[in-house]
This record gives C-alpha cells, sequence and structure tokens, in this order.
C-alpha cells in the first residue's frame, strides 16, 4: 500500500492523517504537495497524525524536516501526532525526535498550537 | 541468488521484497528484518538514483548470499562511482535539517557490517551484512 493522506480541520489547526508508506517516489511527493498547498493557502498550524504509517524511509524522513521547515520559515507550527514505535526510533537515531513537537493525544497536540 | 533489476522505483520495492523473503527464510527476527529492508531499500535508492541515475539501459545487480552465520546482500549499479567518506555527517548540527543525506548513515546504523567497492571499469558495489548469531 502507498501513501493514504486525509486532510481534516479542527479548529484553525489542519490535520493530515497518513496511512501507509512515506517513501522515495509517490508516498513522499503527496506529503510535500498537501503541506505546501495548505501554507500557500495561509494554513500554517498544521498537524502530522503518523499513527497508520507502516514504513518510513529515508526521503520519508526529508519530506517530514521539509514540510517542518517550509512551514516553520512561513511563521506556521507543525506537530507530529502518534508516532509509531518504528518511525519514533528512525527520529531518535538521526537525533530528529527533539526537533518536533511530538504527541500522543490529539486534543494536547490541537491545543499545543498558539 | 541474483537478481538484474531496472533501474527504477519498483525495482527498489522488488529488491526490498526479495531481500526480506530469504532475510525470513534464514531465520532474522523481525526486528533485524526491519533493518535489513530499510538497508536494501536505501542501497537500491542509492544504485537507482544516484549511481544509475534511472538509465533505462543499465542494470542493477543484487546477490544475496544465506548463510548459517551471515545473511549478506550485495547491491551493483553501473555508475560513475560515489565518494562514500565525504558524506557530511547528517547528525551534525548544521546538517540537521537537511532534507537528504541520511541514507547510507541509516544503513550504517542498521547492518552489522557495510563495505563499498568500486568496480572495474564502472560501478559500486555494497556488501549488507547482518550477522544471525553474536560475533
Amino acid at each position: 500500500m502507498s501513501v493514504k493522506l486525509n486532510t481534516r480541520q479542527v479548529g484553525d489547526v489542519n490535520v493530515i492523517d497518513v496511512a501507509g508508506r512515506i517513501t522515495l517516489g509517490e508516498g513522499s511527493s503527496a506529503l510535500r504537495d498537501t503541506i505546501r498547498e495548505m501554507v500557500g493557502k495561509g494554513q500554517k498550524k498544521i498537524l502530522l497524525n503518523l499513527g497508520e504509517v507502516s514504513y518510513i524511509d529515508s526521503s520519508g524522513i526529508g519530506e517530514l524536516v521539509s514540510g517542518f521547515t517550509t512551514v516553520t520559515n512561513q511563521g506556521g507550527q507543525l506537530r507530529l501526532l502518534n508516532l509509531t514505535k518504528r518511525v519514533k526510533d528512525l527520529l531518535q537515531i538521526t537525533k530528529l525526535y527533539t526537533v518536533f513537537d511530538v504527541h500522543e493525544d490529539e486534543a494536547a497536540a490541537i491545543r499545543a498550537f498558539v | 541468488m541474483v537478481h538484474i533489476l531496472d533501474s527504477t522505483l519498483e525495482s527498489v520495492d522488488s529488491a526490498e521484497a526479495l531481500a526480506l523473503q530469504a532475510a525470513r527464510v534464514a531465520g532474522l527476527d523481525e526486528d533485524d528484518l526491519q533493518k535489513v529492508a530499510m538497508a536494501v531499500r536505501e542501497s537500491m535508492v542509492n544504485a537507482v538514483v544516484h549511481g544509475n541515475r534511472y538509465n533505462a539501459h543499465k542494470k542493477v545487480r543484487m546477490s544475496i548470499s544465506p548463510g548459517p552465520v551471515q545473511f549478506t546482500v550485495r547491491i551493483a549499479d553501473e555508475g560513475e562511482g560515489f565518494d562514500f567518506e565525504n558524506i557530511p555527517d547528517p547528525l551534525a548540527p548544521e546538517n540537521l535539517l537537511r532534507s537528504s543525506g541520511r541514507g547510507i548513515f541509516l544503513i550504517r546504523a542498521f547492518m552489522d557490517e557495510f563495505q563499498v567497492r568500486r568496480l572495474n571499469p564502472k560501478g559500486t558495489e555494497v556488501t549488507l551484512t547482518k550477522y544471525l548469531v553474536s560475533k
């Protein structure tokens, strides 16, 4: 299964529910396009729900970083929700875990946006 | 087991699946299976994207050698070569927010051994080894 993205709005926060594989090619470009489209519309509070992500490679990690810098450079915020053990391990060994604001509870994550 | 693969992203998926299947038969545990799969994936991406540059005339050769002591995968491209020794450290603060450059780091982190060999007249071969028992 490739990546599947579903977007929804909770208050002024845009939640992207990501499922499947974020890998080089379709998976990572779909995520990139969705984040850039949101930022282009001025939607700069983005919560990436990665709870259903089964696989992520170095390209996918790069897209998370790229999304983070794109949103941050536009004065917005990008937070992560529901990391699987696999994604969490990868972010830890690449020292990116502390770069992102990571949450396990959606309501708390939504409240964290200012 | 030798597989000759096209320089496409589909081959990356195929190689990963083939290696995963062989590693499972060889008896690697679930954690090591995932590590081998990802190391093969990252190596294949390097071969297809950076080595052969998606050139339809160039192939990627993958050989899988399951043994009683170690599980080895060799992946060779037909590209111009790559300087593996001078890759920026992705953990350095100035590189942390780069959107690429983590593939080799992850391969080294996930495998017990990682070797690179320049091929004559051209190409690069990487050897990925995972021990089935403690060294």
